[in-house]
């Protein structure tokens, strides 16, 4: 490609809201929260429609509802809002509404430290839905991963019909970098797909996919029932009758069939049997590790979780083909080792974590005993 | 196409509840106004009343207890005024999203509420809500609520609905709730009931109109004038990456052959981000990479501001503290909030320190100059001019360079800040 050089200098927030809108996300609903104040400013440079919420339970209420009639909305938040949310999420989830939920992790528990960056938040995110459903996350660790997958989790939306939440953090959601943004490839927005016909439209009857056809709430031609309580296909409320626990089961597969088949990571082979995981702004301590770690004349494999939940098959199979594991993440209990491994970690696999600073890639070096 | 909005006869309720009431009455209403049913959207949500749904043939949207209203205005604003969304909630519901309802209002979207309360949660047992008049009994105060109610119309009212009204659920009361579905912008009616199960059982002797009398809730109406809510007509950029200046390159050569972090230390208000941020450029305008990032109390107008830079002629992945190869420090709160920092410099490393501070004890080679004389909103300025003539890394050329292209060389005393460091 021959483009002309862009230097300019950037933060994650400004890419990803690029790149969501590029993709098809028209509307942001906001409520102010560190360390996600930039992407509110920026989405209201750039959506279409945007409006401020008066608190983060109103937030995700708005955007159900907007969903409902085909906008496909976006806010960012950290975990005090994002717990004010969790409701509203089963609630879009089990309604099977699109949409983007922007997680930027700082230090808890509770309100924490709004200013220190953390990875505190992917165990609650394994079992934010009731019935321990998985919900798509993706996290983005390099400017590129902002921009590629921000737009793959508007499609993944879209595709599964049901929120999805990306996954930042301070660190790195609020640090500027200097980037050529011509290296940027062009998002192709995505099309809305609509149930056609005059044949009587049932809500949640699906096909293959598992995924039912959308028709937006108050259309001319279809009835169309959305509810969070358990349903059957045509949305009416039912107690736990075989077609209502069908459909309930149909949203846990629907996920992860479509994570085994569209998952991002990246693999950096060796020949080693060590490998290093990490994921987000760690991911960069642990890149930088694996470097150090070459010059000193010791190789090791190099895995970067993109698509982090639900951990698709093939993370797994590659996770679990070595014989030494070392996690690197930035809080104090290995959350992603343990969602991984299981709460007792085998003696093969390690956990190298911080808490209220960044990891730091000799931490690794030294924790990672390599 | 189906015209009626009820699909039978044999309603979800309890014998003698005023749900039948409310359901019945909507749908008078409605098909009294010849509205398409498939412009109507319920939105209902948990308690009895919401079991409506499936006796309805309009569109139906089923949410969380008491979020009904804030879930209602979003379907709302996404729709046209032609559209009309009607929710249905409950006296408990109408206490758990009484911030929805009175933003809704406040907002005035184009949204009818209908308050079925019958002064208790009625699903759960017959507890009090928000809604239950003093006095009246229930399963859990059996002697009679001790505390007062809220009035929700009034309430609603007040946070700017255009149309609000109460009315005794006997009856027929079809035209008030014509009138709320009619009305642009927002509009609630409060049905009076008693639930026929706990309601009457906890007040055997009670009659309905006595009891919202004896509570002193008026059978009135209340309106406003307001314009109805609209989503604002915004102009939008068209990308936020363009929005971003481009940074051309000179053909110079790299000073760096490794990553050096830069530290600027001072107070809030003195441009100490603004400073990294110039120097950044100037980095980038070299060739190099850079990362950049601040560091503030939450009141970001007083106290320290902190800004970490790291330069480097190869990609940079940890971005974190490490032991910085240069510091500026210009003012007491850059100073006391940076002490270990300075305090744990190398022999390499070089301090630019104002003279009004103190020297730290520190390993690091001590540039002690008067970096505040010309200004403290010029003082981060000036030791960065002070750090690219003693570093190299970047050139007090190219400083001045980004500062022309940020329409800033006026802002500050450039040849004053270059004549004295000639000296």
């Amino acid at each position: 490609m021959n483009t002309i050089e862009k230097e300019v200098i950037l933060d994650d927030s400004r890419v990803i809201m690029e790149s969501l809108a590029q993709a098809g996300a028209d509307t942001y609903i906001g409520y102010p929260i560190t360390p996600s104040n930039a992407m509110y400013l920026y989405a209201s440079q750039r959506f279409q429609y945007m409006l401020p919420a008066p608190d983060e339970i109103s937030t995700l209420q708005y955007m159900s509802g907007l969903a409902a009639v085909g906008h496909l909305p976006v806010t960012a938040t950290s975990f005090p809002g994002f717990a004010l949310m969790l409701e509203s999420i089963n609630m879009a989830y089990m309604m099977e509404l699109p949409m983007i939920i922007i997680l930027t992790q700082r230090l808890g528990p509770a309100t924490g430290t709004a200013t220190a960056g953390a990875q505190g938040d992917v165990a609650l995110l394994r079992g934010m839905i009731s019935g321990g459903h998985p919900i798509p996350v993706v996290c983005p660790s390099s400017i590129e991963d902002c921009w590629e997958l921000s737009a793959k989790a508007v499609q993944m939306a879209v595709k599964l019909r049901c929120p999805v939440v990306i996954l930042s953090s301070k660190e790195r959601a609020n640090t500027n970098r200097n980037f050529d943004i011509s290296k940027l490839k062009p998002i192709e927005p995505i099309k809305r797909t609509y149930h056609e016909g005059k044949d009587e439209y049932i809500p949640y009857k699906y096909n293959d996919s598992l995924v039912p056809e959308f028709l937006p709430v108050s259309n001319n031609e279809h009835q169309v029932r959305i509810t969070a309580s358990t349903h059957d296909q045509k949305g009416i409320i039912q107690h736990t009758n075989e077609e209502a626990m069908r459909n309930t089961v149909r949203l846990e597969m629907k996920i992860n069939n479509y994570i085994d088949q569209h998952h991002f990571y990246y693999l950096n082979k060796k020949g080693s049997d060590t490998l290093v995981v990490s994921y987000g702004i760690t991911a960069n301590a642990a890149e930088e590790a694996v470097l150090k770690l070459e010059q000193q004349g010791k190789k090791v494999d190099f895995l970067i979780v993109k698509t982090l939940l639900p951990v698709a098959s093939k993370i797994n199979d590659i996770i679990h083909s070595y014989k030494k594991i070392v996690f690197a993440e930035d809080n104090i209990n290995g959350q992603y080792a343990k969602i991984i491994f299981g709460d007792r970690l085998p003696n093969n696999v390690s956990f190298v974590g911080a808490i209220g600073k960044m990891l730091s890639p000799n931490e690794i070096i030294e924790g990672g005993k390599f | 196409m189906e015209t009626k909005i009820l699909n039978t006869g044999n309603l979800p309720f309890c014998k003698g509840c005023g749900h039948h009431g409310i359901a019945q009455n909507t749908a008078k209403a409605i098909e009294n106004m010849g509205l398409n049913i498939l412009d109507v959207v319920f939105v209902t949500d948990i308690g009895c009343h919401g079991i409506i749904d499936k006796s309805l043939n309009a569109h139906t949207v089923h949410g969380l207890h008491g979020r009904s209203v804030a879930l209602g205005a979003g379907v709302s604003m996404g729709l046209p005024e032609n559209k009309k969304v009607i929710v249905f909630i409950g006296d408990g519901g109408a206490t758990i999203g009484l911030q929805h309802i009175l933003e809704a209002a406040r907002l005035n979207v184009n949204l009818t509420v209908v308050v079925h309360n019958n002064f208790l949660y009625g699903m759960t047992g017959g507890q009090l809500s928000g809604l239950t008049p003093k006095g009246f009994n229930t399963i859990i105060t059996p002697n009679g609520s001790p505390f007062g109610e809220h009035d929700i119309c009034a309430l609603v009212h007040t946070a700017g609905a255009n149309y609000v009204s109460r009315v005794l659920g006997l009856g027929d009361f079809s035209s008030t709730i014509q009138k709320a579905i009619e009305t642009p912008g927002f509009s609630l009616v409060e049905v009076m009931e008693i639930c026929p199960s706990y309601g009457v059982k906890f007040n055997p002797k009670r009659k309905l109109q006595e009891i919202v009398e004896a509570a002193n809730k008026p059978i009135k109406t209340w309106t406003n004038n307001r314009e109805p809510f609209r989503f604002p007509e915004r102009k939008i950029v068209n990308n936020l990456l363009e929005k971003t200046q481009t940074i051309e390159k000179l053909s110079v050569e790299k000073n760096l052959n490794k990553q050096i972090q830069v530290v600027l230390s001072g107070s809030a208000g003195e441009g100490v981000q603004l400073a990294a941020t110039i120097l950044c450029k100037a980095a980038v305008k070299h060739g190099y990479n850079i990362t950049q990032k601040g560091t503030y109390p939450v009141t970001v107008g007083v106290g320290f501001s902190n800004a970490e830079v790291n330069i480097s002629p190869n990609e940079i992945h940890f971005h974190g503290l490490s032991n910085p190869e240069y510091m500026i420090v210009t003012s007491q709160d850059g100073y006391d909030y940076s002490k270990k920092t300075m305090q744990n410099l190398s022999a390499n490393s070089i301090l630019f320190l104002d003279q009004s501070l103190p020297l730290p004890e520190t390993k690091a080679n001590v540039v002690v100059a008067d970096f505040r004389s010309k200004g403290v909103k010029n003082a981060v300025i000036t030791a960065l001019f002070s750090f690219a003539k003693k570093t190299n890394v970047i050139s007090t050329d190219t400083l001045k360079t980004i500062l022309s292209e940020m329409n800033m060389l006026e802002k500050f005393p450039i040849v004053e800040i270059e004549k004295e460091l000639a000296q």
